[in-house]
């Protein structure tokens, strides 16, 4: 397969979570579009790291991403609780203290 | 002697007054007697070595010559000193101060000091009771100080120096019974104002003509004056017209200083003064200045302003005489003779006898001090009267004060073997020579004058002494009276002894025998020196020539002396027979008037009318000078206030609304563009942040679509190559 198919998956899926992240009403989505975004930047380490076999150092980066978007899920997942508790609200909007 | 101790003796004179003043002014209060003592005996001291240091010139004198053996004492003793680095000033010299002490300084330095000491011891009796008695002894000494140390200075600038500390004693000494405790007298106030004043002008003039001959010579001191004046003048031959003004502006210093017509206003007025004072004032001191000085700068006249010197000396001879027949307060007489005397000086050293003057102000400090001691001890004695009228008869009662005050009498009178004679005399005679010599009219006028003055003088000073003491008394205060106590009555035979003989003394010399030559030696110690000797620079100690030469003219030093001795000897007989019956027609009127009375004073007053009103009024000089010169002054000074108010006020004012209208244009220039500009930034920055503030959401999601709006434009730049 050439790489210019894995790209293209990439982009897909940077794209959806970029809008993921711009557009939903919902912490939880925004996270999970964080996620993707992520995973599309994981997808491009992996495929270039393919176009040099004798290298690992795309598939080191790309297990550090993995471990890194864990615990920012765990950090993020654990403000979003407190968000909750504090405004009974997860929707992005409500969220708008930082303007002051 | 050496020159060095005979520097310290010298400077020991002066200073010992000086000392006795600091000390008086600062302690006198708590010494026992108001330290009376201590002022008085200081000038003892002081007398006594300025008398030995006098008998040190004499006998350093060589009669026949009339050479001074000691070559220091006929070279000014010159103490320097700079106040200034000539190195570091170039072409300015620097002044120095230095002794001069030449044979006429050294007698007047011992007559001065003489004087003053009695002068001090009869204070004692006279001021006793007096509420400021203490001020009165710190005044004195510092008075006499200052004339010592003047006629010790070799140069113009320190004369003027003491000269003027001279002025302001004579302010606050006149001025003493202004400010007693329990009458203050407002007359007193005001006459030592205007003693001051008159001075004033004087004093002003004097420092504009030493000015104008420092200008041109660069230096102040006597000799250097002497020595340019000389090489300037070609020997006396060529004079220039601002060196005769430049003499005539000195001149009048003197005038100020010994009340010559016209400043001499201030003289009679100064008898507000008490009685010690007067007889300070007009024998030992501040007028006898005037003449030294006039003496001192002889050498710096040109003809013309000797003619003035000798006009104006001989018209205030005559013309205060006059005024001394009619005035009835004793010291008011006193007051008047002095000028006239004084005038006798002046006109002296104007024909020429500077040695003549010298003479009669040592002979009249003498037998002058003595009249007004004894005019003192009357008025002490008749309980502080002093209008002759009120008096009569004190013959009896005060036969030591009378004894003495007659003595005197006679010696101003110009009587033979008194003191007077002999220098009234000498004057008189320069006068006729001067005359013969010249064969002008003009120069004739001194001479008919001063004989006019000295019958007018015999005149009144006998009818002070017949009013005074002989007759009955005319009023209870001369009835009462009594002798004075011995501090008063032993200044009076002493000096009174020298009335005698003062004048003799002068003549013969006590310790050669009989002078030699023609000249009396004292004529020939303190001689005129002449502007040959001076030419050539430094040979001070070159015999002195006759007194003639410099008095027939500037330029015959080397001429006949023969002839010149002549001259001198005819004027000489001639003078002397015509002053002895001035003084003989003057006394037989005074006889005639108020001793026998057969004439009777007040009728011929009143025959005269107008003319004896206008003496009596003393020419109505006060008058004539309220009128022109004070109420002139008062004139030009409320012209000058309206000047001020209307034109230099009102010149300050507009100036002062341009300001002000200046100011408010920058303040508003300042409050709208300047803080409209920094308000401006201001606000403007304001409105940036208000503006912005609003893309500041707080919105996550707002936050994500700028950040991709922003990627999304940079990565079009980058794309399409814009930059």
């Amino acid at each position: 397969m050439p790489l210019s198919a894995y790209l293209f998956v990439s982009v897909a899926l940077f794209v959806i979570g970029l809008v993921m992240v711009a557009a939903r009403r919902n912490l939880i989505y925004v996270l999970m579009g964080l996620e993707l975004i992520l995973n599309a930047a994981n997808l491009n380490f992996v495929a270039f790291n393919r176009e040099n076999p004798g290298d690992l150092d795309g598939q080191i980066a790309a297990i550090f991403v993995i471990i890194l978007a864990a615990a920012e899920a765990a950090i993020a997942l654990a403000i979003v609780l407190n968000l909750n508790s504090r405004i009974q609200s997860i929707r992005p909007d409500d969220a708008d203290t930082m303007k002051d | 002697m050496t020159p060095e101790s005979q520097i310290v003796w010298l400077l020991a004179v002066p200073l010992l007054p000086l000392l006795a003043w600091v000390l008086q002014v600062s302690f006198g209060r708590f010494l026992p007697r108001q330290g009376d003592w201590l002022p008085t005996g200081a000038m003892g001291l002081s007398a006594v070595i300025a008398v030995w240091m006098f008998a040190g010139v004499l006998i350093g004198h060589d009669a026949g010559t009339g050479t001074l053996v000691s070559a220091e004492l006929a070279n000014p003793l010159t103490w320097k000193f700079f106040f200034s680095d000539p190195a570091l000033n170039e072409g300015l010299a620097g002044f120095q101060a230095g002794i001069l002490y030449d044979p006429l300084a050294a007698a007047l330095l011992a007559m001065v000091a003489v004087v003053s000491f009695l002068v001090h011891l009869f204070s004692i009796g006279y001021m006793q009771g007096d509420s400021r008695y203490n001020i009165f002894f710190a005044n004195l000494p510092l008075f006499t100080f200052a004339m010592l140390a003047m006629l010790l200075s070799d140069n113009l600038l320190f004369f003027f120096i003491f000269w003027e500390v001279m002025g302001l004693c004579s302010y606050l000494l006149i001025g003493h019974l202004s400010q007693d405790k329990e009458k203050p007298r407002t007359e007193a106030a005001w006459a030592s104002f205007k003693a001051f004043m008159t001075t004033r002008i004087g004093d002003v003039c004097l420092f504009i003509g030493m000015m104008m001959v420092y200008d041109k010579f660069g230096t102040l001191s006597f000799h250097g004056l002497y020595t340019a004046v000389a090489d300037y003048t070609a020997n006396g031959t060529h004079w220039e017209g601002w060196l005769t003004a430049a003499g005539i502006m000195m001149f009048l210093g003197a005038v100020g200083k010994s009340a010559q017509f016209p400043l001499h206003v201030w003289l009679p007025d100064a008898m507000e003064g008490p009685t010690p004072v007067s007889a300070m004032i007009h024998a030992a001191t501040m007028v006898a200045a005037g003449v030294y000085l006039t003496g001192r700068l002889f050498l710096l006249f040109s003809p013309e302003a000797q003619l003035v010197v000798a006009c104006i000396g001989a018209f205030t001879a005559i013309f205060a005489a006059t005024i001394g027949i009619t005035q009835f307060d004793i010291k008011k007489v006193l007051a008047y003779s002095t000028i006239s005397q004084l005038g006798y000086m002046i006109c002296a050293i104007g024909v020429g006898g500077v040695a003549a003057g010298l003479f009669h102000v040592i002979t009249h400090a003498i037998f002058k001090a003595c009249l007004f001691l004894g005019s003192g001890s009357v008025i002490y004695g008749c309980h502080h009267e002093q209008d002759m009228r009120k008096m009569g008869g004190l013959r009896k009662k005060m036969p030591i004060t009378y004894l003495t005050m007659l003595v005197s009498t006679l010696a101003i009178s110009g009587v033979p073997f008194f003191a007077g004679f002999y220098s009234k005399d000498a004057i008189l005679a320069k006068a006729l020579e001067k005359s013969m010599v010249t064969g002008e009219w003009i120069w004739a006028a001194p001479f008919w004058l001063l004989l006019a003055a000295a019958a007018i003088t015999a005149f009144y000073m006998f009818r002070l002494i017949f009013m005074t003491f002989h007759g009955k008394p005319r009023d209870h205060g001369s009835e009462h009276a009594h002798e004075s106590p011995w501090t008063m009555t032993v200044p009076l035979i002493v000096l009174g002894f020298f009335a005698i003989f003062g004048g003799k003394f002068w003549l013969t010399d006590p310790l050669h025998g009989l002078s030699g030559g023609d000249e009396p030696w004292f004529f020939q110690i303190v001689d005129d020196p002449t502007h040959a000797e001076f030419a050539s620079a430094g040979e001070h100690a070159a015999p002195h020539a006759g007194d003639d030469h410099a008095a027939v003219a500037h330029d015959t030093h080397a001429a006949d002396s023969h002839g010149d001795h002549d001259v001198a000897h005819t004027a000489h007989v001639r003078a002397m027979i015509m002053s002895i019956a001035a003084a003989g027609l003057g006394i037989l009127f005074a006889c005639l008037f108020y001793l026998w009375g057969k004439l009777s004073a007040t009728a011929i007053a009143a025959k005269l009318g107008g003319l004896y009103q206008l003496v009596l009024d003393k020419y109505r000089f006060d008058e004539l000078y309220n009128a022109t010169v004070i109420r002139g002054t008062t004139k030009l000074s409320s012209f000058l206030c309206w000047v001020d108010e209307n034109v230099v006020d009102a010149f300050v004012l507009n100036l002062a609304k341009l300001h002000r209208g200046g100011a408010s244009l920058s303040g508003v220039f300042d409050k709208y563009v300047v803080d409209g500009m920094v308000n401006w930034v201001g606000e403007t920055t304001v409105a940036a942040g208000q503006t912005l503030r609003r893309l500041q959401t707080g919105r996550i999601q707002q936050y994500v679509y700028f950040t991709l709006a922003g990627a999304l434009a940079l990565a079009a730049v980058s794309l399409l190559g814009i930059f």
